[in-house]
This record gives structure tokens, C-alpha cells and sequence, in this order.
């Protein structure tokens, strides 16, 4: 008697390519800027903002360029990545355009500068560029893999970009922070591309490490505690970040760099040890530098007390400003181009963009704008599992962890949850190194999901065409 | 602007950003891609050499016997490749025949030149007594080290050799 149902097989799915799903996404990621940049025009002058029809044709049409890219050379690359990263820059665009119509940023940039610049043209400007990187890593990289060889190059490469701003006659001492280097006329913040560059490295030295970081280990107070030796590296990112921090005055990106390596270093050993370690050496520089560095000191002091300071420091002014937007905006906002952020004044449109969303789109709109990231992220660490080599995998978790630790920074800052930080909201901010950077991340990671969701090369050979061979005694 | 158009508006932008998100979300949840089961339809064994085939025309009666025939105390519940190159493999007994072979719709399939592609089945018969047959393999089947002629009980536990892989019944 033998029964014959129940019998199943077990088979992939192969993923399919979604990208018209991804082209559908996009249309409309391209329509919602369109629809809040009338919003602006209507709310603030009464009338359809006449620049609108440029600003729609130039997104939609680097919209267009990535989605042809992507659909020739990364044919089954995630359809949410793009889209998402496409909407975030538009809005971006849109709410630096509503921050250059205020009359009172105007005056500012004219006391400082002499002139009134605006922010947005070059804004679409450096999104075009950033597009234009994003095409090219996805031109010349038809391989994640390619990376892996030159892990101890990046290394270097990320620490040049890093030292840049201390050369003297190169670097330049902004707004209290020496992040930038001035290049006939446009001034490059490098830690922003340092941060692709190192995490090549981390991954690199983390796949051919991480048996010896994981392995071999003590294990005291239900910690598994890594041996001195196998300690060097965590300490040596350490030391250097720190003195990121002490010689550049940049909280931010030391903070992003240590962040980015004990994710990795976690992802990687799978020990939950490297967690606590990481955090309690983080604790433990910050202390010992917000005790020491006077402009660390400052942005601490706001922190703690935005309000107590407020008429005469301007680092408190600017927090209090954002928290006082934050709580002007209440659940739904006072609309687009209605609220009053760019009382914030300095940076307003830059590191506190996020308060301005917070005004005028109130917390929902806030939730919407981290629910985007979220998503970005969580399709960047949904890549990572995808991937099949270790590489692939380590570095989409560095480059998703990197992005995500950069946006809590920001808008912890923003916020008054952490210390304000000084860097950029990824996509929406002003700023051309970090929009530049932050497409050569997404281009990454949609090559890597590209690698990583196309299906398995052909199948092999069917064994059944072969013949059997016979036992011969 | 009236304050009515732009309180629409207003709202009207945050239901459309949230509606992107939530747009984004399905996609998500229609791209969750991993494994899939599907019923082998009974027509493509028709063809397969199957001597005493099936003369139980409703599917889920060889089921419900064998089912009760499991309950018995000290019946074996799952198959185990114990050498070659699938050693470690388990498949649950659950009254369905297993088949053996190089054939890649076979529930074990051997990467294993020895085997034939349809190369042996193992049945439970009506008290769920689990039988190994032969299929008429190049190479034979053999349980512990007599070659198999005829379908046999296995005792729990015996070896069953196939080419270079061995596979027994377990609790």
C-alpha cells in the first residue's frame, strides 16, 4: 500500500526583477515633491511658485536617469532603494527653496556674506552630481567584490580624506569645526566620503578577522572578553576617532566612525561584548573630551540646558529655536512655507532642516520623514541578509549602520535628545559633499542587492541524463 | 490663498506622504522572497515504475491508515542519512513514500554515482510497517548486507545501502 500524496517539493523563488514596481514608486516620489513645492508657493506669495516647472523636470529627469541606469545595468536590484532615496532629496530641495524665500534668512546671509546666495539651485546642482556618481559606481562596478582588494588601500585612502581639513592652507576652519577643505571655490566636507571608504576597510579586515575576534575569547562576568591582542584594532578606531574629535572639533563623524566599526565588529562575531565595550569606550571618550574641549564643552552645555543660555550663547539659541519649532508644529503642523524655523537662522537649512519639518509638517510629518530613512535602512540590512558573501553582507550593514547612526545623530541633535553634533540630514540637508556621498551609498547598496537577488547561474547539469556506474568487485 | 484651501492642502500633503510609506511597505511585503511549496501534481508519477501502483483511488485513505498505524509505541518517525555525501539529512515520516534516487524529483535525492536515478522507495504498508523496495537500481539496495529481491520490512535502526549512502529508520 503506498500512499502518493503529500508529496512536495521545495523550491526558490526566484525574485523577480520589480522594476516596474520600482518605476511606479518613483513617479510618485517625484509628484509629492511637486505637490509640496506648490504647497509652499500657494502658502507664502498666493500664487504657483513659478520656478516649480524646473525644479519637477530636473528631479524627474534624474529620477528617469538612475531608473534607465538601474534597469540596464542592476536589473534585479531592490525597487525601493532608489525611490526612496529619490523622494528624500526632492523634499530636501523643496524645503531648502522654502527656507531661501524667507525674508529674514536673506538679511542674515546679506549681513554675513554681502549677498544673498541661494541654497536650492546649487542644491539641484549637487544632486545632479550625486546622480552622476551614482550612474558611474554603477558603470564602472559590475562587481561589490572588487572592493575586497582594496581593503588596506581604503584604509588609507579614509585616513588621508580624514586628515585633509588639518593641512594647513587646504583645510578651512568653519563654524567652529575643521571638516572642510576649500578646492578652487567649492568647499568638500571628505568626511563624508570617508565614511563609504572606511567601511570598504571594516569589511575587508572584518571578513578575514572576525573567526579570531569571535573565537577566541575569555569569557568573565557572562561577557566573552576578546584577548589583549585582538583588542588592537577596536582600540586603534578608537584613538583615531578621538582624535578626529580633539584636532578637527567634530563630534559627529568621530562618533559615526567608532559607531559604524562596532556594528560591523558586532555583525561580524555575532558577540554581544563588542556592544557593551563599544558603548562604555564611546562613554568613556566623550566624557573625557567634553571635560577638555571648550567647543565640545559648548554644544554639551546647550544640551543640557538650551534655555538657561539662551540670550547669550548662540549655540543654545539654535537649539531652543529648533525645540521651540518642534513644539510650534504639535501633530499635523502649521503647513508648508507657514511656520516660522527659520528663526533658527544660521544652519537652518542645513543641520536643523529636520526642525523645519517638524514645524510645518508636525509629528506626523516627522514620523513619515524616519519612517523613509527607516525603510532606506531596513532595505540596506535586508540586502545585507541577502547577499551571499561575507563581504557583501558586512558591507551593507556597515554602509545601512553608518546611515542610520548618522540620522539619529542628526535629529537626536535636533531634538535635544544627544548633543547637537553638526552634521548632515542624509538627502535633505544643504549640503553637496554629504548629497554626493550619501547617492554613492545608495548606489552601492543597490549593486550589492543587484548581486544579491539575481537569481542562482544556470542550474546544474541534470544528474538523471548520467549513467549510473556499476560496482564492479 | 484662503485658510481652507491650505488646511486641505496642508493635510492633503501628509495623507500623500504617508501613503507613499504605506505604498512602500506593500512592496515590501510582496518582495518577501525565500522558499516555495508546491503539491506535486499525482500525474507526473503515472509514468514511474511503481509495480503494485495504486489502487486506492481517494488519496486520503492510505493516510488515515497509516496514520493510526503510527500511533503504535516505538514506530519510527523520521528517516537519517547516516553516510555518504547527504549524511545528517532527516525527512519526517509522516505515511508518505519516500523516494530514493539520483532523480531530481526524488524526496532524497543522492548525489551519489552508485545510485540509480529512480534507484529504491520506502513505504509504510497498511499496519504502517514501513517497506523498502527495490526499483530495479544498477547497483542494488541492501539492507544490512543481504541485497533486497522483494519489498522488505526495515527494522528500526538497519542500515540500508544505497550506492555509498547509507540511510536508517529512527524514533
Amino acid at each position: 500500500m503506498s500512499s502518493t500524496t503529500h508529496t512536495s517539493t521545495i523550491g526558490a523563488i526566484g525574485a523577480p526583477s520589480r522594476r516596474n514596481t520600482e518605476l511606479a514608486l518613483l513617479v510618485f516620489a517625484v509628484v509629492i515633491p511637486c505637490f509640496a513645492y506648490a504647497n509652499v508657493g500657494l502658502a507664502m506669495t498666493g500664487e504657483m511658485p513659478t520656478g516649480m516647472l524646473g525644479y519637477g523636470v530636473g528631479l524627474g529627469l534624474l529620477a528617469a536617469v538612475g531608473h534607465l541606469v538601474v534597469r540596464k545595468f542592476a536589473p534585479y536590484a531592490d525597487p525601493l532603494l532608489l525611490p526612496l532615496a529619490t523622494l528624500l532629496n526632492g523634499l530636501g530641495l523643496v524645503l531648502i527653496w522654502r527656507l531661501d524665500q524667507s525674508e529674514r534668512l536673506q538679511q542674515l546671509q546679506k549681513n554675513a556674506f554681502g549677498a544673498f546666495n541661494p541654497a536650492a539651485p546649487n542644491q539641484l546642482m549637487y544632486s545632479a552630481l550625486g546622480i552622476a556618481l551614482f550612474v558611474a559606481v554603477m558603470l564602472v562596478m559590475k562587481d561589490h567584490r572588487i572592493l575586497q582588494r582594496f581593503t588596506y588601500i581604503s584604509m588609507v585612502v579614509a585616513l588621508m580624506l580624514l586628515l585633509l581639513p588639518l593641512v594647513p592652507g587646504l583645510g578651512t576652519d568653519q563654524f567652529g569645526a575643521k571638516i572642510w577643505i576649500r578646492i578652487g571655490g567649492f568647499s568638500i566636507q571628505p568626511g563624508e566620503f570617508a565614511k563609504i571608504v572606511i567601511a570598504v576597510f571594516f569589511a575587508g579586515y572584518l571578513m578575514v578577522k572576525r573567526d579570531a575576534l569571535a573565537l577566541a575569547s575569555r569569557r568573565f562576568l557572562g561577557l566573552y572578553l576578546p584577548r589583549g591582542r585582538d583588542l588592537g584594532p577596536i582600540l586603534v578606531i578608537w584613538a583615531m576617532s578621538l582624535l578626529i574629535l580633539v584636532f578637527e572639533n567634530d563630534l559627529g563623524t568621530s562618533l559615526l566612525f567608532f559607531g559604524m566599526f562596532v556594528i560591523m565588529l558586532y555583525v561580524a562575531t555575532e558577540r554581544t561584548s563588542w556592544i557593551v565595550i563599544g558603548l562604555g569606550m564611546s562613554v568613556a571618550g566623550a566624557v573625557a573630551v567634553a571635560t577638555f574641549a571648550s567647543h565640545v564643552q559648548a554644544r554639551v552645555d546647550a544640551w543640557l540646558d538650551p534655555f538657561g543660555c539662551y540670550a547669550t550663547s548662540g549655540a543654545c539659541e539654535q537649539i531652543g529655536q529648533s525645540i521651540m519649532a518642534f513644539g510650534s508644529g504639535g501633530v499635523l503642523g502649521t503647513g508648508l512655507g507657514q511656520g516660522h524655523s527659520d528663526l533658527i537662522g544660521f544652519a537652518a537649512n542645513a543641520d536643523f532642516i529636520f526642525a523645519t519639518i517638524g514645524e510645518e509638517l508636525g509629528l506626523a510629518g516627522v514620523m513619515a520623514f524616519l519612517l523613509l530613512y527607516a525603510l532606506l535602512i531596513e532595505r540596506g540590512v535586508r540586502t545585507a541578509l541577502a547577499a551571499r558573501d561575507p563581504f557583501g553582507k558586512l558591507f551593507a550593514v556597515g554602509l545601512s549602520g553608518a546611515f542610520a547612526l548618522q540620522i539619529f545623530v542628526v535629529a537626536g541633535g535636533v531634538m535635544g535628545l544627544i548633543p547637537l553634533t553638526g552634521m548632515t540630514m542624509p538627502f535633505l540637508a544643504a549640503g553637496g559633499s554629504s548629497v554626493i556621498a550619501n547617492w554613492a551609498l545608495v548606489g552601492l547598496l543597490i549593486r550589492i542587492s543587484d548581486t544579491a537577488r539575481r537569481p542562482a547561474p544556470a542550474p546544474a547539469p541534470n544528474p538523471d541524463a548520467e549513467m549510473t556506474q556499476v560496482v564492479r568487485p | 490663498m484662503s485658510e481652507l484651501t491650505l488646511t486641505v492642502m496642508r493635510l492633503g500633503f501628509l495623507a500623500v506622504l504617508w501613503l507613499f510609506v504605506i505604498v512602500a511597505v506593500q512592496v515590501i511585503r510582496s518582495d518577501l522572497f525565500g522558499t516555495r511549496v508546491t503539491q506535486r501534481g499525482s500525474s507526473r508519477r503515472g509514468g514511474e515504475a511503481r509495480p503494485q501502483g495504486r489502487q486506492q483511488a481517494s488519496p486520503p485513505a492510505p493516510r488515515q491508515q497509516s496514520g493510526g498505524g503510527r500511533q503504535r509505541r516505538g514506530a519510527p518517525s523520521k528517516l537519517v542519512v547516516s553516510e555518504g555525501t547527504l549524511t545528517g539529512t532527516t525527512v519526517a515520516l509522516q505515511g508518505q513514500t519516500i523516494t530514493l534516487g539520483r532523480a531530481h524529483d526524488s524526496t532524497i535525492v543522492l548525489d551519489d554515482d552508485y545510485a540509480s536515478s529512480r534507484h529504491a522507495r520506502i513505504y509504510p504498508d497498511r499496519d504502517g510497517q514501513w517497506i523498502v523496495e527495490d526499483l530495479g537500481s544498477t547497483n542494488g539496495t541492501y539492507l544490512d548486507r543481504t541485497r533486497l529481491t522483494t519489498p522488505t520490512p526495515v527494522p528500526l535502526g538497519a542500515p540500508i545501502r544505497i550506492g555509498k549512502t547509507v540511510i536508517e529508520l529512527r524514533k
